[in-house]
Order: C-alpha cells, then structure tokens, then sequence
C-alpha cells in the first residue's frame, strides 16, 4: 500500500503531497524534508529505492522533480516504479508537455487526478486514455 | 463561477508568493492573505468561499498553519453544486485526517452524497471516504459502499472496491458483508474494476480466514483462467506499458495467487502451469517486464513446493542479479533473502556475484547484499568469505565502514574455528576499521587474546607490527598497548614463535617507544591514555633497563590538565620510586580471563556480577585481611535483622578495606589519600574506563558492578591465587597507607584526650589477648575510636595475623591497617590496629561486634571468635 506521495524539487518545495496515513502536520514536514534529503543527492545510476524509517520510498527523477512513493517493505518496487512514470506520462497528456510551473498553478488539477489515478493507497486505473477522459468529464461539470 | 479559470486571484496569490525573495517575505504575503481569507470566511461570502479553499490548500502545502479553514470545507461539501463540492471533498482530504473531530460532521453530508443521483457526486464522497475515513465512519458508511459496488456505472464501482479495502482494515469485522460483492468483481470484464476487485479480495483475504477460505475454493481457478487470458492477450494498446502488456493487472493477479497458494497444495498445484508460463515467457529486457517476473518469482517461493518451478525461480534471480540495471539487481538481492529459507544451496551459488554487490558503490544495494552475506556464511565458507569482506574494508565508504565492521566481526566471532584465525581476522579489522570497532568487540578480542595462552608472543609481535602502520585506529592501539604492557617481555625476547612468523628484532627501547606514541598521540582518548600508563607500569618492571625511561614518561603527566592522567601519573610514579618490593608483584600478569565467565559476564546478568565481584573485591590487597566470602556473611549473623549479604556485604567490604566512607571535614586528607590509595589499586587490575567519580564509595561500587565492561571482570576474576592476593603476600607486612607516604600526613592517629573511657579486655583465649581503648573526638560522640592492641600469649611467634571484625547494620566500621602481622611470642610485643565505630543509633544502642582472628604458627592456620558486647556503657549515650 502506498502510505504517501510526494512531488517535490530540487530545492526541496513541495509541490504535491498526498498522504494515505493520517500524520500530524508537523511529521508531514519533517517526512518531507527527510525524503529530499533522502533523494536528492544520489546517483542517477543507483537504484530508485531507499529505505526510509520501517518503510521504503521509490522515487524517480524528472528534470528537476522527485517523484517520491513511500510504500511497504513487502511491496513490488519495480511495478511502483512504473506506477510513478504512468502518472507522469498522464500529467504530461493532460498538461500537454508538464512543466514544474503547470503543477504550481493548477496543483488543484494534479490532485485531481492523482484521486483518479491512485485512492486509499492503492492503483485505481491503469489506463491512461480512461482518466484523461475522466478528468475531461469533469472539466465539463464545473 | 470557476474560480481556477476566471477569478485568477489564486493566480495572482501563487504568482506573489513566488515573487518573494525572501522567507520573510513570503511570510508577509501568507499572512496577509490568510487575513483577507478569514474576514471573507467570517463574512460568510458565498462566492468567494471556494476560492478561500483553494489558496488555503495551497499555503497548507507550503507548510503554514490553515486549521481554520476546516469548517469552510464541510460548507463547501454541503452546498449543492458539483465544483463546490470538488472542492470542498479536495480540502477535507488535504486539510483533515481521520483523528480530527470535526470529521464526524461530514458523515451525514458524506451519506447523502453516496447516494446522490449524480454519479460524479458519489465518485467525489467515495474517493473521501476511501483516504481518510475513519472507523466510526466505515461503520455509518459500509452498507452505502457495499450497495455501490454493483452501481451500474464502473468508475463508481472501482471506488467502490478501493473505499471497500479502506474500511475493512478500519473495522475487519465488516469483512464478512463484502466476501460476496468482492468475489463477483473477479468476473468484471471492465479493466479498471477487475484489477481494483482483485485487490480487494487480497486485502480480504489478509483480514478474514473466511474470505480466504471461500475465495482459494471458489475463484483459484478463475483466477488462472483469468491470469492465462492476460498472458495470451493480443496486443492493445491502452494497458501496454513499454511493450509489455498490461503489467499492472499481472502484477495483482499473481499477488492474490500467491496469498491463496500460500499453505494450500491443492490451489499451488491449480497454478503451477500458469506460473511456469509467466516465468518462462515474459520479456525480461524492460523494468515492466521484469516487475512480473519478481512477482512470479515472489509467488513461486511462496506456494507450496514445487521443484522445478523453483529451480526456474531462482534461476531468474541469478539473471537479475548479473543485470546491470541495479534497480534489478536490488530486487534480486531482496527476493533472494526470502529464497534463502527455501533453498539456500541454490543461493549459495550466487555467492561471488553477491560479494560483488557489497562492493558496490550504491549504499542500497551494499546493505541488501550485507545482509545477504551475513545470512550465507557459514562453517565452510567463513573463511574466504570474510578474507573478502575485510580486504573491501579498507576501501570501503566512510558511512558503510561502520555497519560492514560491526557484521564482520559478529561473522568472526560467530564461526570462527579457532582462535588463531579469531585473533588474526580481528587484528585485520582493528588495522584497517579500528575506529568503528565496538567497545565490546575488542573487548571480547583481549578475553580471547589473554585466554590463547601459546599466541600471546604471538600477537603481541603482530600487534607490535600493526602499531607501526596503523597508529591512529583507536581500538588497534588500545589492545595493542594492552598486550604490550601484559607481553612486552615476548616482544623483545620473541617467545613462543609460530613457524609461519619471521623473527623480528624488538629492543626494550623500541617497546617503550610504542606505548610513547600511544600517550602522546593527539587524536587518541583518555581511555586509550590511561591504558597506556598501566601498559607503562607494567613495563617498568618487566624491563628494568628502561624503568627510568619510563618513569620520566609518567612523570610528564603529573602535571596533566586531565584528572584521571594526573593522578595515575602520581599514583604509578609513587609505586615505581617508592615501592620497588611490591613492584614486581602488583604489575603481574593478568590471571587468564576463562571464556565461560566471560560470556556470562557478558550477557550482563546483574545479580550474578554483584555477587562475584563482590566476592573477588575482597581479595584486594588491603594488608590486614585475606578472608573468603563466605565467613564474611557468618560475621555478619549477629545483627537482629540479617540484611541481604550482596548490600551490606559491599559495606562491610568497604571497611575491611579501610576506606573511609565519611569523608568528615577533619579527616577530608585522609579521605583523599585513602581514596587514591584505593584507586591504584582498582586501576592496577583494570585495563582501562578511568573512573572519575569523586567518591572513593561509588568508585568501588561502580567498577565493580559495572556488568557490561568486561574489563572489570578481570579484577573481579582474579583468583585468590591472582594478583591481588601475591600482591598481599609479598606486601606482607607493608601497610597500605605506606604507599602513599609521599602525599600528605601521616594517617590520623586518635587524639590523645585523656582517654576518659576505662580499656576493655575485648578478648581472651588460651593463646591471645586483645585489649581495646577507647576515645571520642570533641563534637563527633557517634563515632568512637578504638585503638585495639593484639597480645600473643604463647611462646611461639605467630605470623600472618589478621584481625577482621563485622558489626550490625546500624553501625558502620572502619579498620586502619595494622602495625604488622607479625605478632611475637609471649607478650614480648604487640600489634596494634585502629578502629573507628560510627554508631547510627547513638544514645539507643551500644555498640557490639565480632571479632575473627586468623594466624600461623608451624605452618597451621589458627582461626579464633569471640563476640565483644562488654563496650563501656558510657559509649553510647
């Protein structure tokens, strides 16, 4: 199960957060935080997956954006993997080629359809022509 | 209405905040509009409220305080419009959790929402409740989802599903009611249904036994047909991730498989094929494809057994683990510490491969194939294996150093065949990774080290060479000055050579200049300091030549700014100047540490170290007595309340050893003293942990309870045979007190005051006569001073005469040492000894005491009793 999601630079900004586990806000920060610090400095040709506290966290970089899942030890890394460059290829879809800038100013959006992509932690729908057309759906309705 | 696309004052606020330059700024511009929020919130503005929401959601996320926007949300989620609503739900996810109270509010919104006409509607309260419900709600709310996993639309239907995993982990008792629905989601033809029911019936079956039951009897073979049909699916292109199709739903499939197979023969059997088919033909040149396979694999280890299946498994771990991605090779590492249980021969096949990981430069990957290592030695293969590890020690990162030392040497000691190679290997590790080495980890090394009585030559020399290159590894140079302090005489006299060692010429000089180093060396610690003054004291005797060489080294950290140094400079300096007798005795080697005692020590089982201690603490050579435990705790049975023989034991045995335990303002210089005096002692039987409290009291109780440091097990293992006890007996005769002759005046000798008491015959036997006088200090009427003078009345001269007395618990006594244990023939002299009594309960109780002589003549010891309750009365009041 994904515990949360984090969509931060390389500054350490968060852009996005999404969390499946209640937490204080305080711990959100301080999660955070560790997890840039966590990914931030390694090696683009280690391995995407760092141990974190009882956890893991499978991250992916994009230009200057983490990707960051925190996810159970027991969990499949290389399909999480996979998870995190399907959201992307969504965003990039639905924003036309994302930039950082896109997810700042519509990061209602983003949550939008992060909620149609993933819900109580786990994988909703893989495909990436279904919730494109969701979320156009809904664009409709407002 | 669309606040995102017309308004754009959350536009015009994003763009301000990133116009900041500064986080002050930034704080200025987030506070003015949390203002401008609240105001539009207290003017309840209908218009705006929504927009209010967003640019809340949005400071939240850049880590400010936005509680009072909650309540906007369970507005929004209440109003009737569908982007009022979006938002609000979007609030209450980011803004509350399921501890806040104020959620309860929302459930009867969130109720009417399920059951809203609007299907977009149902989808917003279901994709709430699913992130953050809590209990109480999935109680309010499960008939509602449960009734929404058959709605006719599937978007709705694989919220449903989802929502439906939320609320069971909340409340697993609901369970029972979502077997059925669950179950008929494994027939859906829609995608996103199929793969989010097949994820809940996994997490059904990890809740309920029932569900688990019903489904590996009902839907294991379902679930392979369904599984076959994915595998042989024609290629379509909305579920395809880089060539491999559809990964996702295989991944699920083969996840609930493995959950059902798991225990079950019947179900691992159902399967085999297809899970033979998945290992054999999915692609494995793509992260998606291999994704499956590690899930195959998973679920092959995990059915019931099937050979073949599993050679196939593990075979393919092999594959990942030459890959060069390393996000592969992670996985295999970590699928082949599950494997290991299974099959650890097969594992073992990858075991260079494996070492390789540890090596690289990927902190994930090392620790993974640490662990993995750790877990693959064993008797056969310890050797090479941890030939490997160490040799990567040296060129290991900093920040790994310590974890692959700390698994290094638990590998050596857990297998280590036989001391030579134990004592060899931990060397390697010291030269190379002695910063990172345990406390006690060398520790343990110097118990093994002092118990391999053939290699002491042996490893001192290799100690010495070490030394040479590797001067600035604490932990090498603290056993390094041990041994040499213990076998410097080895080092230079190339003692006990093994045939595969090359004579070395060693001088004396050279010796001494080693333990120089050590002291002088920068960047080491007080403890390794200290431990090389012993090392120094011991030489000094060990190689007369250079004793005043040394003394010269000792006596530079007289004036050092470090107590600890200071004192053991004066304390050694003393004994080297003054003592040359007792020298030689007190620098003995240590008694051999046996393993058994070690080990328990070790394990700190704390009673058992108080009792021993204790016990081998009273073999410190205090000049009078040489008693055993056990007569000890008999002296004791006068007083009407026997206390437990551990507490008072330590009391009585701080008197015997003539420390004095109330450091009064008139006798605080003999209180100094006396404490140094005791702590040459306690120093010379350990090697090392300066003790640095100021009370001679907890200093001996802190040493010698101090169960973990193996190092006061020494002092407390030595045998009556032991140091100790030879120092005693050489000492003879030569008080305590005349070891520190140099340092102040002379002990306090009870004032003359006119002896106002009448003397007492305390004692009278056939062969003996002891008789007590009595004085009190002006002002201090509890403690009396007794100077006891021993009378032999028999013609024969007897020697080792020891007085040991015990008193109750309300007193406390204090022993000086004694003129002499020589007591010649027929009264033609006397020993006298002095005493001091403090009476707790003065005016109440008079004093009592018994009394135990010990002596020799004619080479037989002679043991004498008596109790003394005849103590003037006017003692006491």
């Amino acid at each position: 199960m994904i515990r949360f999601i984090l969509l931060q630079n390389r500054q350490g900004k968060t852009r996005l957060a999404k969390y499946y586990v209640p937490l204080e806000d305080s711990e959100k920060h301080k999660v955070e935080y560790e997890v840039h610090r966590l990914v931030v400095n390694r090696d683009a040709k280690f391995t995407n997956f760092v141990e974190f506290r009882t956890h893991k966290v499978i991250y992916r970089r994009y230009a200057g954006l983490f990707f960051s899942l925190c996810v159970d030890i027991t969990d499949n890394e290389l399909a999480y993997l996979e998870c995190i460059h399907l959201f992307v290829e969504i965003l990039d879809h639905f924003f036309s080629n994302v930039c950082e800038l896109d997810l700042v100013f519509n990061f209602h959006k983003v949550y939008l359809i992060l909620d149609e992509f993933i819900l109580a932690g786990e994988l909703q729908e893989t495909s990436k022509r279904a919730i494109i057309e969701r979320m156009g759906e809904l664009e409709k309705l407002e | 209405m669309n606040p995102f696309s017309s308004g754009t004052r959350l536009r015009d606020m994003i763009r301000a905040i990133r116009a900041c330059k500064t986080a002050a700024e930034e704080r200025a511009v987030v506070r003015k509009e949390c203002a401008a929020i609240r105001t539009s919130m207290n003017e309840n503005d209908q218009d705006y409220r929504h927009r209010n929401l967003a640019k809340l959601m949005f400071i939240h996320m850049l880590g400010y305080p936005t509680h009072f926007g909650q309540m906007e949300c369970l507005k929004l989620i209440a109003s009737a419009g569908f982007p009022e609503k979006r938002i609000g739900y979007l609030g209450l996810m980011l803004l509350l959790d399921e501890r806040q109270e104020v959620l309860m509010l929302v459930t009867n919104s969130l109720k009417q929402d399920l059951n809203h006409s609007n299907q977009y509607i149902v989808g917003l309260a279901l994709c709430a409740l699913g992130n953050i419900c809590s209990a109480e709600m999935a109680r309010d709310l499960a008939p509602e989802v449960e009734r929404l996993l058959q709605f006719r639309d599937p978007n709705v239907r694989k919220k449903a599903a989802l929502c439906t995993i939320r609320i069971i982990k909340k409340v697993p008792d609901l369970s029972e009611n979502f077997i059925n629905p669950a179950a008929a989601l494994l027939k859906e033809k829609h995608h996103g249904v199929l793969i989010t029911g097949i994820q809940l019936c996994t997490d059904l079956c990890k809740v309920s036994p029932e569900a688990l039951e019903f489904l590996r009897k009902k839907h294991t073979d379902g679930l392979v047909k369904t599984l076959r049909d994915a595998v042989n699916s024609p290629y379509t292109p909305e579920y395809d991730i880089s060539g491999i199709a559809d990964p996702f739903l295989h991944i699920r499939l083969l996840k609930l498989l493995r959950v059902l197979g798991q225990g079950d023969a019947d179900a691992s059997d159902a399967m085999n094929d297809i899970l033979a088919q998945v290992a054999t033909k999915t692609e494995s040149n793509k992260n998606a494809g291999n994704a499956i396979l590690y899930e195959c694999v998973e679920t092959i280890m995990s059915i019931e057994d099937n050979g073949g299946l599993r050679v196939l498994a593990i075979n393919i771990l092999g594959r990942f683990l030459s890959n060069r991605d390393n996000n592969i090779r992670y996985v295999a590492l970590n699928m082949l510490m599950k494997a290991i249980t299974v099959d650890a021969q097969a594992v073992q096949r990858h075991r260079a491969t494996i070492l390789e990981c540890v090596k690289d430069s990927d902190a994930s990957i090392q620790k993974r194939a640490l662990e993995l290592v750790y877990v693959l030695v064993n008797e056969t293969n310890v050797k090479p294996l941890t030939k490997e590890l160490i040799d990567y020690l040296e060129v290991s990162d900093q920040e790994f150093k310590g974890e692959l030392t700390a698994k290094i040497c638990s590998i050596i000691e857990k297998f280590s065949p036989e001391k030579n190679w134990y004592i060899d290997q931990m060397l390697k590790v010291l030269n190379k990774a002695g910063n990172f080495v345990k406390d006690e980890v060398w520790h343990a090394l110097i118990a093994v080290i002092s118990s391999a009585s053939d290699l002491h030559g042996y490893t001192v020399r290799a100690l010495y060479k070490a030394f040479q290159t590797s001067s600035e590894q604490e932990s090498l140079v603290r056993v390094a000055v041990w041994c040499i302090g213990e076998y410097g005489d080895m080092l230079v006299n190339n003692v006990g050579m093994l045939d595969i060692e090359d004579p070395i010429t060693v001088t004396e000089s050279d010796t001494v200049d080693v333990v120089k180093i050590a002291i002088k060396h920068h960047a080491l610690d007080l403890t390794t300091k200290a431990m090389a003054l012993i090392a120094l004291l011991k030489l000094s005797s060990r190689f007369p030549s250079c004793s005043e060489r040394i003394k010269d080294i000792i006596v530079q950290h007289k004036g050092s700014f470090v107590l600890e140094l200071q004192q053991r400079s004066l304390e050694f300096n003393s004994i080297i100047e003054k003592h040359q007798n007792i020298r030689s005795a007190l620098v003995e080697r240590m008694p051999i540490l046996d393993d058994a005692t070690f080990s328990t020590r070790r394990a700190g089982s704390l009673p058992a170290a108080a009792s021993t201690s204790s016990g081998a603490s009273l073999n410190l050579p205090n000049g009078v007595a040489k008693p055993s435990a056990a007569p000890l705790v008999d002296l004791l049975d006068l007083s009407d309340d026997l206390p437990a023989p551990s507490s008072s034991g330590g009391d009585f045995l701080q008197d015997l050893l003539g420390i004095d335990l109330s450091p009064a303002p008139t006798q605080s210089g003999i209180g100094q003293i006396q404490k140094a005096g005791t702590d040459v002692l306690l120093d010379l039987l350990s090697i090392g942990t300066p003790v640095q409290s100021s009370s001679p009291t907890t200093d001996i109780l802190s040493s010698s309870q101090n169960g973990k440091s193996p190092i006061a097990t020494l002092d407390a293992l030595s045998s009556p045979s032991s140091l100790s006890a030879q120092a005693t007996s050489s000492a003879r005769a030569v008080p305590m007190m005349d070891l520190l002759d140099g340092f102040g005046p002379s002990p306090l000798k009870p004032e003359d005051n006119g002896s106002v008491y009448p003397p007492l015959v305390a004692f009278q036997s056939s062969s003996l006569r002891i008789t007590f006088n009595f004085s009190k200090q002006p002002g201090n009427p509890q403690t009396t001073l007794i100077q006891a003078t021993f009378i032999n009345l028999t013609p024969n001269v007897f020697t080792d005469f020891i007085f040991q007395a015990a008193v109750p618990k309300f007193l406390q006594l204090h022993l000086d040492p004694a003129s002499s244990n020589i007591l010649p023939a027929s009264g033609n002299g006397s020993i006298t000894q002095n005493l001091r009594v403090t009476n707790s309960q003065h005016g109440k109780k008079s004093l009592v005491m018994r009394a135990r002589m010990s002596y020799k003549f004619d080479n037989k010891v002679t043991l004498e009793e008596g109790q003394i309750n005849n103590f003037p009365k006017d003692l006491a009041s």
